[in-house]
């Protein structure tokens, strides 16, 4: 069963249209990503998922129908978003951050084991615990965004441009770490990426999204070797 | 010496309550960027409504414990049905709102109770006492304490417990906050609840020396106001510092600058207030808003 299931997705923003009825599914342990140009409606999907604004269609996670749940509903039900640029509460510590993410968990114990945990993976979070998220640099923020979607345990993670504004090592460091997530794990993941060449070798398969529909769809090495997405999007 | 000190005591006490006025309206303003300015009317409201419990003869306590929890559920209704299906509206329909609740709660107390001042009873004793000359009444001691207390729950609350960290979190980001599972419609409502009970704080503090009438707050919340601005609408602490400073300021200006007296001194907020927008338009405590564009 597929962990999730969009059919006929519409979205937009007042009496605009964006997205024009997309079908398309992430399987359990994929990673997925979403490709296309600027304005496509990347961005407007994964809010659309999320319940940011509202949509039109059939979202099912797990196989159950989440379309008519809040933003908030969704979130507690398993849907993890981390939007575009800043996913932190800025103004919040990096401790106060992971307790939010944690913040529809009601075991302490759980939440406890988790901090741990990601102290561990990311030593640089632990030493600033106690500082603004604000202050951290942009790399540190973005681990600090995907540890604190991923303290909700969530079914499925939604990760928005996490390359933008990041040098590439640490970009690098980032899609290996998303990468691991989904190895050891199982972690399904929804990946929006603009830099298709770094999306494309992580995901297993990917969708291209035109002026708010689906062109393409297909296995990671297929695109990798259209024509058409190596011109566009790949730069070769 | 012994007048000057007396005067700060007695400034320090009137700034309590108008400190605790303040934070309801900050609490507000940070979760939703509204000026509630009928906060004072709809606190006069819920004392109304303690006194009326203490006239149909239940225990002054109990009448203050029910009618705060009253105040709440106030609060909570106001919310639902008028703020929420505008709170995305512009600031001239928030405005008007917030002008129709003032005119509508000053107009509901004269229409169930009239235009009669009432007398309130003190919530604390008569004792006073006297050290080096200068003189604390149990009233005065309390009031601040009653503050010191609001103050630590509030800080507590935010700083402690889950539910104060969703509601901060709300406040601060309204759009990110849903995406970990806040309910942020729920926590701009508990706000708003908590706000009126600081309000009914305020206004069963300030009833017994200005006797429970429907206009009672309008001047305390222009005081608040004031508290508000200097402090800061961004901060808490601030409000509490703002109101400390604009009681003894008044209390001052009474006794020392012959030209303000007792009739002008309700022009001492709105000086400070005007002097604070001129040199500190953020307040003492409040933060510049950079915004990234």
């Amino acid at each position: 069963m597929n962990i999730l299931q969009v059919q006929a997705l519409a979205a937009g923003y007042g009496s605009i249209r964006v997205l024009h009825g997309l079908d398309f599914s992430v399987g359990e342990g994929a990673i997925v990503a979403l490709l296309g140009a600027n304005g496509a409606g990347k961005t407007t999907t994964l809010r659309a998922l999320s319940g940011m604004i509202p949509g039109r269609g059939t979202v099912e996670l797990d196989g159950k129908d989440v379309s008519a749940a809040s933003a908030a509903d969704r979130a507690r039900l398993g849907i993890a978003h981390i939007p575009q640029g800043r996913g932190t509460f800025v103004d919040f510590t990096v401790e106060e951050n992971l307790a939010l993410g944690a913040y529809a968990v009601m075991s302490r114990a759980q939440i406890r084991d988790d901090m741990q945990r990601w102290y561990g993976i990311f030593p640089r979070l632990a030493e600033r615990r106690t500082q603004r998220a604000g202050s951290l640099s942009g790399g540190e923020q973005q681990m600090l965004a995907v540890a604190r979607a991923l303290m909700a345990r969530p079914r499925i993670l939604m990760c928005d441009e996490p390359s933008l504004g990041l040098a590439p090592a640490v970009t690098r460091e980032l899609f290996e770490l998303l990468q691991r997530l989904n190895q050891q794990e199982g972690m399904a993941i929804l990946l929006v990426e603009q830099n298709a060449n770094l999306a494309l070798r992580i995901a297993s398969s990917a969708y291209v999204l035109e002026n708010g529909e689906i062109t393409l769809a297909g296995s990671a090495d297929e695109l990798r070797d259209n024509p058409l997405i190596r011109r566009a999007y790949l730069g070769r | 010496m012994q007048l000057f000190l007396q005067q700060v005591v007695e400034g320090l006490a009137s700034g309590a309550i108008y400190a605790a006025l303040a934070l309801a309206l900050v609490l507000i303003y940070r979760a939703t960027r509204i000026v509630n300015f009928a906060q004072g009317e709809m606190g006069t409201f819920t004392a109304f409504l303690a006194w009326q419990l203490g006239q149909w003869g239940a225990p002054f306590w109990l009448s203050l414990i029910v009618a705060g929890g009253l105040s709440f559920v106030v609060g909570v209704l106001v919310f639902r049905i008028l703020i929420r299906p505008v709170i995305t509206a512009s600031e001239n329909t928030i405005v008007n709102i917030c002008i129709g609740l003032f005119i509508g709660f000053e107009a509901l107390c004269l229409w169930i109770w009239g235009a009669d001042s009432h007398p309130f009873p003190r919530l604390f004793s008569d004792q006073i006492w006297t050290l080096e000359g200068v003189r604390f009444s149990a009233t005065n001691v309390g009031t601040l304490a009653t503050l010191c207390v609001l103050a630590a729950g509030l800080m507590a609350m935010f700083r402690f417990t889950r539910i104060g960290l969703a509601m901060r979190a709300s406040a601060a980001e309204r759009e990110k906050s849903p995406l970990v599972g806040i309910h942020v419609e729920t926590m701009l409502m508990l706000g708003w609840g908590l706000a009126a009970v600081f309000g009914f704080i305020a206004a069963v503090l300030v009833a017994p020396s200005l006797f429970l009438s429907p206009p009672m707050m309008v001047a305390v919340v222009i005081y608040a106001l004031a508290a508000a601005t200097l402090g800061g609408w961004d901060s808490p602490a601030g409000a509490i510092v703002g109101g400390l400073i604009i009681g003894v300021a008044e209390s001052l200006g009474a006794t020392y600058l012959r030209f303000i007296g007792s009739e002008l001194k309700v022009g001492i907020p709105f000086a400070l207030m005007a002097i604070v927008l001129l040199v500190r338009p953020q307040g003492l405590f409040g933060r510049t808003r950079v915004v990234r564009v």
